[in-house]
Protein backbone atom coordinates (compact mmCIF):
# COMPACT_ATOMS: atom_id res chain seq x y z
CA UNK A 1 0.00 0.00 0.00
CA UNK A 2 1.27 3.38 -0.90
CA UNK A 3 -1.69 5.44 0.02
CA UNK A 4 -1.25 9.09 0.81
CA UNK A 5 -0.58 9.34 4.47
CA UNK A 6 -1.46 12.37 6.45
CA UNK A 7 -1.28 11.64 10.16
CA UNK A 8 1.96 11.07 12.01
CA UNK A 9 1.05 7.54 13.06
CA UNK A 10 0.29 6.52 9.54
CA UNK A 11 3.59 7.98 8.43
CA UNK A 12 5.52 5.94 10.95
CA UNK A 13 3.68 2.86 9.83
CA UNK A 14 4.43 3.58 6.21
CA UNK A 15 8.13 3.84 6.80
CA UNK A 16 8.07 0.55 8.67
CA UNK A 17 6.02 -1.40 6.21
CA UNK A 18 7.67 0.04 3.13
CA UNK A 19 11.28 -0.86 3.47
CA UNK A 20 11.45 -0.36 -0.26
CA UNK A 21 10.72 3.36 -0.41
CA UNK A 22 13.51 5.17 -2.19
CA UNK A 23 12.15 8.66 -1.98
CA UNK A 24 10.02 9.74 0.95
CA UNK A 25 8.25 13.08 0.82
CA UNK A 26 6.74 14.56 3.98
CA UNK A 27 4.51 17.63 4.28
CA UNK A 28 5.96 19.22 1.18
CA UNK A 29 4.58 22.63 0.30
CA UNK A 30 5.82 24.76 -2.56
CA UNK A 31 4.89 28.37 -3.18
CA UNK A 32 6.00 30.12 -6.35
CA UNK A 33 5.40 33.87 -6.57
CA UNK A 34 2.88 33.62 -3.74
CA UNK A 35 0.90 30.85 -5.41
CA UNK A 36 0.49 27.59 -3.56
CA UNK A 37 1.69 25.16 -6.25
CA UNK A 38 2.14 21.96 -4.23
CA UNK A 39 -0.03 21.35 -1.19
CA UNK A 40 0.86 19.01 1.68
CA UNK A 41 2.51 16.36 -0.40
CA UNK A 42 3.22 13.08 1.37
CA UNK A 43 4.58 10.30 -0.77
CA UNK A 44 6.63 7.13 -0.65
CA UNK A 45 8.12 6.40 -4.03
CA UNK A 46 9.01 2.72 -4.28
CA UNK A 47 12.45 1.46 -5.11
CA UNK A 48 13.24 -0.24 -8.44
CA UNK A 49 10.00 0.55 -10.17
CA UNK A 50 8.54 3.08 -12.55
CA UNK A 51 6.27 5.65 -10.96
CA UNK A 52 4.39 8.02 -13.23
CA UNK A 53 3.08 11.39 -12.19
CA UNK A 54 -0.05 12.24 -14.18
CA UNK A 55 -2.55 15.05 -14.03
CA UNK A 56 -4.00 17.96 -16.00
CA UNK A 57 -1.73 20.70 -17.38
CA UNK A 58 -0.61 23.14 -14.74
CA UNK A 59 -1.45 20.83 -11.84
CA UNK A 60 2.11 20.90 -10.52
CA UNK A 61 3.50 17.61 -11.79
CA UNK A 62 6.71 19.07 -13.23
CA UNK A 63 7.17 21.19 -10.10
CA UNK A 64 6.86 18.03 -8.02
CA UNK A 65 9.50 16.31 -10.16
CA UNK A 66 11.86 19.27 -9.93
CA UNK A 67 11.61 19.50 -6.16
CA UNK A 68 13.05 15.97 -6.05
CA UNK A 69 16.24 17.30 -7.59
CA UNK A 70 16.30 20.77 -6.00
CA UNK A 71 16.06 22.32 -9.44
CA UNK A 72 13.56 24.95 -8.37
CA UNK A 73 16.20 26.87 -6.48
CA UNK A 74 17.44 29.09 -9.28
CA UNK A 75 14.07 30.71 -9.62
CA UNK A 76 13.41 33.60 -7.31
CA UNK A 77 10.40 33.83 -5.09
CA UNK A 78 10.11 30.12 -4.42
CA UNK A 79 9.51 28.85 -0.93
CA UNK A 80 9.72 25.18 -0.17
CA UNK A 81 8.84 23.60 3.15
CA UNK A 82 8.70 20.00 4.29
CA UNK A 83 11.19 17.28 3.61
CA UNK A 84 12.28 15.04 0.75
CA UNK A 85 14.26 12.05 1.94
CA UNK A 86 16.38 10.10 -0.49
CA UNK A 87 17.73 6.96 1.16
CA UNK A 88 16.69 8.54 4.42
CA UNK A 89 18.76 11.68 3.83
CA UNK A 90 16.81 14.94 3.75
CA UNK A 91 17.85 16.77 0.59
CA UNK A 92 16.39 20.02 1.91
CA UNK A 93 18.40 19.86 5.14
CA UNK A 94 20.49 23.02 5.56
CA UNK A 95 23.75 21.06 5.39
CA UNK A 96 22.76 18.97 2.36
CA UNK A 97 25.30 19.22 -0.44
CA UNK A 98 23.32 19.88 -3.60
CA UNK A 99 25.88 18.88 -6.24
CA UNK A 100 26.31 15.48 -4.65
CA UNK A 101 22.53 15.05 -4.36
CA UNK A 102 21.85 15.89 -7.95
CA UNK A 103 24.40 13.36 -9.12
CA UNK A 104 22.18 10.68 -7.61
CA UNK A 105 19.35 11.64 -9.94
CA UNK A 106 19.58 11.68 -13.68
CA UNK A 107 17.21 14.05 -15.45
CA UNK A 108 15.75 13.32 -18.85
CA UNK A 109 14.21 16.58 -20.04
CA UNK A 110 11.27 17.22 -22.36
CA UNK A 111 13.42 17.83 -25.38
CA UNK A 112 16.85 16.25 -25.69
CA UNK A 113 19.56 18.74 -24.77
CA UNK A 114 22.91 17.35 -25.77
CA UNK A 115 25.81 19.35 -24.36
CA UNK A 116 27.47 21.49 -27.05
CA UNK A 117 30.25 18.99 -27.62
CA UNK A 118 30.95 15.66 -29.34
CA UNK A 119 29.04 12.42 -28.77
CA UNK A 120 31.98 11.02 -26.80
CA UNK A 121 32.35 14.12 -24.63
CA UNK A 122 28.64 14.19 -23.88
CA UNK A 123 28.88 10.84 -22.14
CA UNK A 124 32.34 11.46 -20.70
CA UNK A 125 31.37 14.89 -19.31
CA UNK A 126 29.76 13.62 -16.11
CA UNK A 127 32.48 11.10 -15.19
CA UNK A 128 35.12 13.74 -16.03
CA UNK A 129 33.73 16.39 -13.69
CA UNK A 130 33.53 13.74 -10.99
CA UNK A 131 37.22 13.11 -11.31
CA UNK A 132 37.72 10.26 -13.79
CA UNK A 133 40.69 11.31 -15.91
CA UNK A 134 41.92 7.98 -17.24
CA UNK A 135 41.26 7.94 -20.99
CA UNK A 136 40.82 4.19 -21.15
CA UNK A 137 38.33 4.18 -18.28
CA UNK A 138 36.38 6.98 -19.98
CA UNK A 139 36.29 5.06 -23.25
CA UNK A 140 34.97 2.07 -21.37
CA UNK A 141 32.22 4.11 -19.73
CA UNK A 142 31.22 5.71 -23.04
CA UNK A 143 30.96 2.34 -24.77
CA UNK A 144 29.06 0.68 -21.91
CA UNK A 145 26.53 3.48 -21.63
CA UNK A 146 26.02 3.78 -25.38
CA UNK A 147 25.43 0.04 -25.51
CA UNK A 148 23.01 0.36 -22.59
CA UNK A 149 20.79 2.64 -24.64
CA UNK A 150 21.35 0.75 -27.89
CA UNK A 151 23.21 3.60 -29.55
CA UNK A 152 26.70 2.10 -29.79
CA UNK A 153 26.29 0.40 -33.16
CA UNK A 154 24.75 3.55 -34.63
CA UNK A 155 27.45 5.98 -33.53
CA UNK A 156 30.64 4.02 -32.82
CA UNK A 157 32.31 5.32 -36.00
CA UNK A 158 31.55 8.96 -35.33
CA UNK A 159 32.10 9.48 -31.64
CA UNK A 160 33.92 12.73 -32.43
CA UNK A 161 30.99 14.15 -34.37
CA UNK A 162 28.81 16.79 -32.77
CA UNK A 163 25.99 15.33 -30.72
CA UNK A 164 23.58 17.78 -32.36
CA UNK A 165 23.98 15.93 -35.68
CA UNK A 166 22.06 12.96 -34.29
CA UNK A 167 18.33 12.57 -34.84
CA UNK A 168 16.06 13.73 -32.02
CA UNK A 169 15.37 10.14 -30.96
CA UNK A 170 19.08 9.32 -30.92
CA UNK A 171 19.77 12.53 -28.99
CA UNK A 172 17.30 11.53 -26.29
CA UNK A 173 18.95 8.13 -25.96
CA UNK A 174 22.32 9.88 -25.79
CA UNK A 175 20.99 12.10 -23.01
CA UNK A 176 19.80 9.02 -21.14
CA UNK A 177 23.24 7.43 -21.54
CA UNK A 178 24.87 10.67 -20.38
CA UNK A 179 22.74 10.61 -17.25
CA UNK A 180 23.52 6.94 -16.59
CA UNK A 181 27.25 7.58 -16.92
CA UNK A 182 27.35 9.38 -13.56
CA UNK A 183 25.82 6.27 -11.94
CA UNK A 184 22.67 7.77 -10.49
CA UNK A 185 20.19 5.83 -8.38
CA UNK A 186 17.13 7.57 -9.67
CA UNK A 187 16.04 8.63 -13.13
CA UNK A 188 13.65 11.56 -13.42
CA UNK A 189 11.82 11.96 -16.70
CA UNK A 190 9.98 15.18 -17.51
CA UNK A 191 7.67 14.24 -20.38
CA UNK A 192 10.78 12.81 -21.94
CA UNK A 193 9.12 11.48 -25.04
CA UNK A 194 6.96 14.45 -25.90
CA UNK A 195 9.29 15.63 -28.68
CA UNK A 196 9.85 12.18 -30.13
CA UNK A 197 8.26 10.20 -32.95
CA UNK A 198 6.31 7.03 -32.05
CA UNK A 199 9.19 4.64 -32.75
CA UNK A 200 11.73 6.61 -30.70
CA UNK A 201 9.11 6.91 -27.97
CA UNK A 202 8.75 3.16 -27.90
CA UNK A 203 12.53 2.72 -27.73
CA UNK A 204 12.79 5.10 -24.77
CA UNK A 205 9.84 3.46 -23.01
CA UNK A 206 11.36 0.00 -23.41
CA UNK A 207 14.69 1.30 -22.17
CA UNK A 208 13.08 2.75 -19.07
CA UNK A 209 11.27 -0.51 -18.36
CA UNK A 210 14.53 -2.45 -18.73
CA UNK A 211 16.33 -0.01 -16.43
CA UNK A 212 13.94 -0.31 -13.52
CA UNK A 213 15.74 -3.34 -12.12
CA UNK A 214 18.69 -1.12 -11.39
CA UNK A 215 17.09 2.29 -10.91
CA UNK A 216 14.11 3.98 -9.37
CA UNK A 217 12.33 5.82 -12.13
CA UNK A 218 9.94 8.74 -11.74
CA UNK A 219 8.26 10.08 -14.86
CA UNK A 220 5.99 13.00 -15.54
CA UNK A 221 3.72 12.24 -18.43
CA UNK A 222 0.55 13.63 -19.90
CA UNK A 223 -0.04 10.55 -22.01
CA UNK A 224 -2.22 8.09 -20.12
CA UNK A 225 -1.41 5.23 -22.44
CA UNK A 226 2.27 5.78 -21.74
CA UNK A 227 1.65 5.74 -18.01
CA UNK A 228 -0.23 2.47 -18.48
CA UNK A 229 2.52 0.95 -20.62
CA UNK A 230 5.53 1.78 -18.50
CA UNK A 231 4.58 2.39 -14.92
CA UNK A 232 4.11 0.18 -11.89
CA UNK A 233 2.66 3.01 -9.82
CA UNK A 234 0.74 6.12 -10.68
CA UNK A 235 0.47 9.40 -8.81
CA UNK A 236 -2.49 11.52 -9.85
CA UNK A 237 -1.93 15.19 -9.09
CA UNK A 238 -4.80 17.64 -9.25
CA UNK A 239 -4.55 21.31 -8.34
CA UNK A 240 -1.31 20.81 -6.46
CA UNK A 241 -2.59 17.94 -4.37
CA UNK A 242 -2.09 14.22 -4.65
CA UNK A 243 -5.55 12.84 -5.19
CA UNK A 244 -4.55 9.29 -5.75
CA UNK A 245 -1.47 7.11 -5.54
CA UNK A 246 -1.39 3.40 -6.11
CA UNK A 247 -0.63 0.54 -8.44
CA UNK A 248 -1.14 1.42 -12.09
CA UNK A 249 -4.12 -0.84 -12.63
CA UNK A 250 -5.79 0.34 -9.44
CA UNK A 251 -5.55 4.01 -10.34
CA UNK A 252 -6.47 3.56 -13.98
CA UNK A 253 -9.14 0.88 -13.67
CA UNK A 254 -10.52 1.34 -10.18
CA UNK A 255 -9.96 4.99 -9.29
CA UNK A 256 -11.20 5.87 -5.84
CA UNK A 257 -11.75 9.50 -6.56
CA UNK A 258 -14.37 10.91 -8.90
CA UNK A 259 -11.91 13.44 -10.41
CA UNK A 260 -9.39 10.68 -11.12
CA UNK A 261 -12.11 8.71 -12.85
CA UNK A 262 -13.03 11.70 -15.00
CA UNK A 263 -9.38 12.34 -15.87
CA UNK A 264 -8.73 8.71 -16.76
CA UNK A 265 -11.82 8.68 -18.96
CA UNK A 266 -10.63 11.82 -20.69
CA UNK A 267 -13.29 14.22 -19.46
CA UNK A 268 -10.68 16.55 -18.00
CA UNK A 269 -7.29 17.12 -19.52
CA UNK B 1 -15.91 43.22 -47.90
CA UNK B 2 -14.79 46.64 -46.79
CA UNK B 3 -12.88 45.37 -43.77
CA UNK B 4 -10.66 43.24 -45.98
CA UNK B 5 -9.93 46.32 -48.12
CA UNK B 6 -8.97 48.29 -45.01
CA UNK B 7 -6.76 45.47 -43.80
CA UNK B 8 -5.04 45.25 -47.16
CA UNK B 9 -4.39 48.99 -47.07
CA UNK B 10 -2.90 48.69 -43.61
CA UNK B 11 -0.71 45.91 -44.93
CA UNK B 12 0.45 48.14 -47.81
CA UNK B 13 1.15 51.11 -45.54
CA UNK B 14 3.10 48.99 -43.07
CA UNK B 15 5.13 47.44 -45.87
CA UNK B 16 5.69 50.87 -47.37
CA UNK B 17 7.13 52.16 -44.11
CA UNK B 18 9.43 49.16 -43.81
CA UNK B 19 10.74 49.63 -47.33
CA UNK B 20 11.16 53.40 -46.85
CA UNK B 21 13.17 52.96 -43.64
CA UNK B 22 15.20 50.23 -45.26
CA UNK B 23 16.05 52.42 -48.23
CA UNK B 24 16.86 55.43 -46.05
CA UNK B 25 19.24 53.51 -43.83
CA UNK B 26 20.92 51.53 -46.57
CA UNK B 27 21.04 54.69 -48.67
CA UNK B 28 22.76 56.71 -45.97
CA UNK B 29 25.22 53.89 -45.42
CA UNK B 30 26.10 53.90 -49.12
CA UNK B 31 26.28 57.69 -49.04
CA UNK B 32 28.74 57.63 -46.13
CA UNK B 33 30.93 54.91 -47.61
CA UNK B 34 30.68 56.62 -51.00
CA UNK B 35 31.77 59.97 -49.58
CA UNK B 36 34.72 58.43 -47.78
CA UNK B 37 35.76 56.57 -50.91
CA UNK B 38 35.27 59.56 -53.20
CA UNK B 39 37.09 62.03 -51.00
CA UNK B 40 39.59 59.70 -49.37
CA UNK B 41 40.67 57.24 -52.05
CA UNK B 42 42.75 59.80 -54.03
CA UNK B 43 44.80 60.46 -50.90
CA UNK B 44 45.17 56.87 -49.80
CA UNK B 45 48.62 55.56 -50.57
CA UNK B 46 51.09 53.04 -49.28
CA UNK B 47 53.08 55.94 -47.85
CA UNK B 48 50.00 57.08 -45.95
CA UNK B 49 49.53 53.78 -44.08
CA UNK B 50 53.16 52.78 -43.68
CA UNK B 51 54.85 55.96 -42.46
CA UNK B 52 54.79 58.13 -39.42
CA UNK B 53 53.90 61.79 -39.91
CA UNK B 54 56.96 63.69 -40.99
CA UNK B 55 57.71 67.32 -40.42
CA UNK B 56 55.12 69.35 -42.21
CA UNK B 57 52.63 66.46 -42.52
CA UNK B 58 49.92 68.66 -41.09
CA UNK B 59 50.47 71.32 -43.73
CA UNK B 60 50.18 68.82 -46.52
CA UNK B 61 53.71 67.51 -46.81
CA UNK B 62 55.13 63.99 -46.53
CA UNK B 63 54.35 61.28 -44.02
CA UNK B 64 51.50 59.00 -43.02
CA UNK B 65 49.21 58.00 -40.21
CA UNK B 66 50.91 54.78 -39.07
CA UNK B 67 51.05 56.27 -35.56
CA UNK B 68 47.26 56.57 -35.45
CA UNK B 69 46.61 53.18 -37.08
CA UNK B 70 48.84 51.29 -34.65
CA UNK B 71 47.82 53.47 -31.71
CA UNK B 72 44.15 52.69 -32.37
CA UNK B 73 44.85 48.97 -32.82
CA UNK B 74 46.89 48.79 -29.60
CA UNK B 75 44.32 50.69 -27.64
CA UNK B 76 41.21 48.96 -28.98
CA UNK B 77 42.73 45.46 -28.74
CA UNK B 78 43.97 45.91 -25.19
CA UNK B 79 40.69 47.48 -24.06
CA UNK B 80 38.60 44.76 -25.75
CA UNK B 81 40.67 41.95 -24.25
CA UNK B 82 40.42 43.53 -20.79
CA UNK B 83 36.69 44.19 -21.16
CA UNK B 84 36.15 40.56 -22.20
CA UNK B 85 38.19 39.20 -19.31
CA UNK B 86 36.34 41.40 -16.84
CA UNK B 87 32.91 41.43 -18.49
CA UNK B 88 32.25 37.73 -19.11
CA UNK B 89 32.65 36.73 -15.44
CA UNK B 90 30.25 39.54 -14.53
CA UNK B 91 27.61 38.22 -16.96
CA UNK B 92 28.10 34.69 -15.64
CA UNK B 93 27.64 35.93 -12.10
CA UNK B 94 24.50 37.87 -13.03
CA UNK B 95 22.90 34.97 -14.89
CA UNK B 96 24.20 31.78 -13.32
CA UNK B 97 24.94 32.69 -9.72
CA UNK B 98 22.29 35.28 -8.91
CA UNK B 99 18.72 34.10 -8.61
CA UNK B 100 16.82 35.25 -11.67
CA UNK B 101 14.34 37.98 -10.94
CA UNK B 102 15.79 38.71 -7.51
CA UNK B 103 16.26 42.31 -6.39
CA UNK B 104 20.04 42.20 -6.75
CA UNK B 105 19.82 40.66 -10.21
CA UNK B 106 17.37 43.29 -11.46
CA UNK B 107 19.35 46.11 -9.88
CA UNK B 108 22.61 44.96 -11.47
CA UNK B 109 21.01 44.66 -14.86
CA UNK B 110 19.56 48.16 -14.52
CA UNK B 111 23.00 49.51 -13.61
CA UNK B 112 24.59 47.89 -16.64
CA UNK B 113 21.83 49.26 -18.86
CA UNK B 114 22.59 52.75 -17.56
CA UNK B 115 26.35 52.28 -17.96
CA UNK B 116 25.70 51.08 -21.50
CA UNK B 117 23.93 54.32 -22.31
CA UNK B 118 26.36 56.78 -20.72
CA UNK B 119 28.10 58.92 -23.36
CA UNK B 120 31.77 58.22 -23.83
CA UNK B 121 32.83 61.77 -22.90
CA UNK B 122 31.66 60.94 -19.37
CA UNK B 123 33.88 57.87 -19.37
CA UNK B 124 36.64 60.13 -20.65
CA UNK B 125 36.11 62.45 -17.69
CA UNK B 126 36.07 59.51 -15.25
CA UNK B 127 39.19 58.04 -16.86
CA UNK B 128 40.82 61.44 -16.66
CA UNK B 129 40.10 61.79 -12.96
CA UNK B 130 41.41 58.27 -12.31
CA UNK B 131 44.58 59.27 -14.15
CA UNK B 132 44.93 62.48 -12.18
CA UNK B 133 44.45 60.56 -8.95
CA UNK B 134 47.17 58.07 -9.80
CA UNK B 135 49.36 60.63 -11.47
CA UNK B 136 49.20 59.04 -14.90
CA UNK B 137 49.71 61.45 -17.81
CA UNK B 138 47.73 61.34 -21.04
CA UNK B 139 48.94 58.03 -22.43
CA UNK B 140 48.09 54.72 -24.04
CA UNK B 141 47.43 53.39 -20.53
CA UNK B 142 44.97 56.18 -19.75
CA UNK B 143 43.16 55.49 -23.03
CA UNK B 144 43.06 51.77 -22.36
CA UNK B 145 41.59 52.28 -18.87
CA UNK B 146 38.91 54.61 -20.21
CA UNK B 147 37.96 52.52 -23.22
CA UNK B 148 37.90 49.36 -21.09
CA UNK B 149 35.40 51.05 -18.76
CA UNK B 150 33.37 52.06 -21.80
CA UNK B 151 33.30 48.59 -23.34
CA UNK B 152 32.70 46.45 -20.22
CA UNK B 153 28.94 47.24 -20.17
CA UNK B 154 28.73 46.28 -23.86
CA UNK B 155 30.28 42.87 -23.18
CA UNK B 156 28.22 42.35 -20.02
CA UNK B 157 24.87 43.23 -21.59
CA UNK B 158 25.45 41.31 -24.81
CA UNK B 159 26.73 38.15 -23.12
CA UNK B 160 23.94 38.42 -20.57
CA UNK B 161 21.35 38.52 -23.36
CA UNK B 162 23.03 35.52 -24.98
CA UNK B 163 22.99 33.55 -21.73
CA UNK B 164 19.28 34.26 -21.45
CA UNK B 165 18.70 32.48 -24.77
CA UNK B 166 20.10 29.22 -23.37
CA UNK B 167 17.17 26.90 -22.62
CA UNK B 168 16.65 26.38 -18.88
CA UNK B 169 16.59 22.64 -19.49
CA UNK B 170 20.21 22.63 -20.67
CA UNK B 171 21.13 24.14 -17.33
CA UNK B 172 18.98 21.66 -15.46
CA UNK B 173 20.38 18.60 -17.19
CA UNK B 174 23.93 19.81 -16.62
CA UNK B 175 23.15 20.40 -12.95
CA UNK B 176 21.60 16.95 -12.79
CA UNK B 177 24.92 15.45 -13.82
CA UNK B 178 26.26 16.88 -10.59
CA UNK B 179 27.92 19.91 -12.13
CA UNK B 180 28.79 22.87 -9.92
CA UNK B 181 27.65 26.32 -10.97
CA UNK B 182 31.03 27.11 -12.46
CA UNK B 183 30.92 23.89 -14.50
CA UNK B 184 27.40 24.77 -15.63
CA UNK B 185 28.66 28.22 -16.63
CA UNK B 186 31.38 26.67 -18.78
CA UNK B 187 28.81 24.54 -20.62
CA UNK B 188 26.62 27.60 -21.17
CA UNK B 189 29.60 29.55 -22.53
CA UNK B 190 30.33 26.72 -24.96
CA UNK B 191 26.71 26.91 -26.06
CA UNK B 192 26.81 30.65 -26.75
CA UNK B 193 30.39 30.79 -28.08
CA UNK B 194 29.48 32.00 -31.59
CA UNK B 195 27.52 34.87 -30.08
CA UNK B 196 30.36 35.79 -27.74
CA UNK B 197 32.50 36.55 -30.78
CA UNK B 198 29.87 39.02 -31.89
CA UNK B 199 29.86 40.61 -28.45
CA UNK B 200 33.62 41.03 -28.57
CA UNK B 201 33.35 42.48 -32.06
CA UNK B 202 30.77 45.00 -30.92
CA UNK B 203 33.06 46.02 -28.09
CA UNK B 204 36.02 46.34 -30.44
CA UNK B 205 34.01 48.40 -32.90
CA UNK B 206 32.97 50.79 -30.17
CA UNK B 207 36.52 50.90 -28.78
CA UNK B 208 38.27 51.69 -32.04
CA UNK B 209 35.75 54.27 -33.16
CA UNK B 210 35.47 56.28 -29.99
CA UNK B 211 36.73 59.87 -29.97
CA UNK B 212 35.44 61.45 -26.80
CA UNK B 213 36.84 58.75 -24.53
CA UNK B 214 40.38 59.14 -25.81
CA UNK B 215 40.29 62.91 -26.29
CA UNK B 216 41.22 63.62 -22.68
CA UNK B 217 43.04 60.43 -21.84
CA UNK B 218 45.34 59.05 -24.50
CA UNK B 219 46.82 62.27 -25.80
CA UNK B 220 48.24 62.38 -29.32
CA UNK B 221 51.69 61.79 -30.63
CA UNK B 222 53.40 61.63 -33.99
CA UNK B 223 55.53 58.80 -32.69
CA UNK B 224 54.64 55.27 -31.84
CA UNK B 225 54.35 54.70 -28.09
CA UNK B 226 57.32 52.62 -26.95
CA UNK B 227 55.88 52.19 -23.48
CA UNK B 228 52.34 52.05 -22.20
CA UNK B 229 52.74 55.35 -20.33
CA UNK B 230 53.51 57.34 -23.47
CA UNK B 231 50.88 59.29 -25.37
CA UNK B 232 49.42 57.48 -28.36
CA UNK B 233 47.62 58.70 -31.46
CA UNK B 234 44.29 57.21 -32.47
CA UNK B 235 42.55 57.16 -35.83
CA UNK B 236 39.38 58.99 -34.75
CA UNK B 237 41.47 61.83 -33.28
CA UNK B 238 43.69 61.87 -36.37
CA UNK B 239 40.57 62.28 -38.49
CA UNK B 240 39.32 65.02 -36.19
CA UNK B 241 42.59 67.00 -36.28
CA UNK B 242 43.10 66.66 -40.02
CA UNK B 243 39.53 67.56 -40.81
CA UNK B 244 39.88 70.80 -38.82
CA UNK B 245 42.74 71.87 -41.06
CA UNK B 246 42.10 74.52 -43.71
CA UNK B 247 44.49 72.83 -46.13
CA UNK B 248 42.60 70.70 -48.70
CA UNK B 249 45.43 68.14 -48.88
CA UNK B 250 45.15 67.49 -45.13
CA UNK B 251 41.35 67.37 -45.27
CA UNK B 252 41.59 64.73 -47.96
CA UNK B 253 43.86 62.73 -45.75
CA UNK B 254 41.19 62.87 -43.04
CA UNK B 255 38.87 61.02 -45.43
CA UNK B 256 41.64 58.58 -46.28
CA UNK B 257 42.10 57.96 -42.54
CA UNK B 258 38.36 57.37 -42.21
CA UNK B 259 38.65 54.88 -45.06
CA UNK B 260 41.46 53.07 -43.22
CA UNK B 261 39.33 52.93 -40.05
CA UNK B 262 36.38 51.56 -42.04
CA UNK B 263 38.58 48.92 -43.65
CA UNK B 264 39.94 47.83 -40.24
CA UNK B 265 36.38 47.43 -38.95
CA UNK B 266 35.40 45.54 -42.09
CA UNK B 267 38.31 43.12 -41.63
CA UNK B 268 37.36 42.57 -37.98
CA UNK B 269 33.72 41.92 -38.93
CA UNK B 270 34.70 39.38 -41.57
CA UNK B 271 37.12 37.60 -39.24
CA UNK B 272 34.53 37.41 -36.50
CA UNK B 273 31.86 36.08 -38.83
CA UNK B 274 34.26 33.44 -40.09
CA UNK B 275 35.20 32.40 -36.54
CA UNK B 276 31.58 32.41 -35.41
CA UNK B 277 30.56 30.20 -38.34
CA UNK B 278 33.36 27.79 -37.51
CA UNK B 279 32.20 27.60 -33.91
CA UNK B 280 28.59 26.89 -34.82
CA UNK B 281 29.03 23.16 -35.32
CA UNK B 282 27.62 22.16 -31.91
CA UNK B 283 24.79 24.66 -32.00
CA UNK B 284 21.27 23.31 -32.08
Amino acid sequence: MHAVSSSKTEKAQDVNTQVQSHIVIRDLNVHIEGKHILKNINLDIPNHSVTSIIGPSGCGKTTLLKTLNRLLEDVSDVSISGSVLVNGEDIYAPDAEVTHLRKKMGLLSQKPFPLPMSIFDNIAYGPKIHGIKNKKKLQEIVETQLRNVGLWEEVKDRLDASATRLSIGQQQRLCLARGLAVEPEIILGDESTSALDPISTQTIENLLISLKDAYTIVLVTHILRQARRVSDYIIFVYNGEILEFGKTEDVLLRPKHEITRQYVKGFIS
Amino acid sequence: MASVKVRLWKERIAKGFMLLSGFLVTGSLFFIVGTILYKGLPYLSWEMVSQLPKGGFYIGKEGGILNAILGSLYLASAATILATIIGIPISIFLTVYLKQGSFLSRLSKLIYDILYGIPSIVYGAIGFSIMVYFGIRASLLGGIITITLLTIPIVVRTVDELLKTVPADLRHVTQSLGATRWEVAKVLLLFIKPGVFTAILLAFGRAIGDVAGVLLTSGFSDNLPKYIDEPAATLPLAIFFQLSSPIPEVQGRAYASALVLTIIILIIVLCTQYLAAKQKKHKM
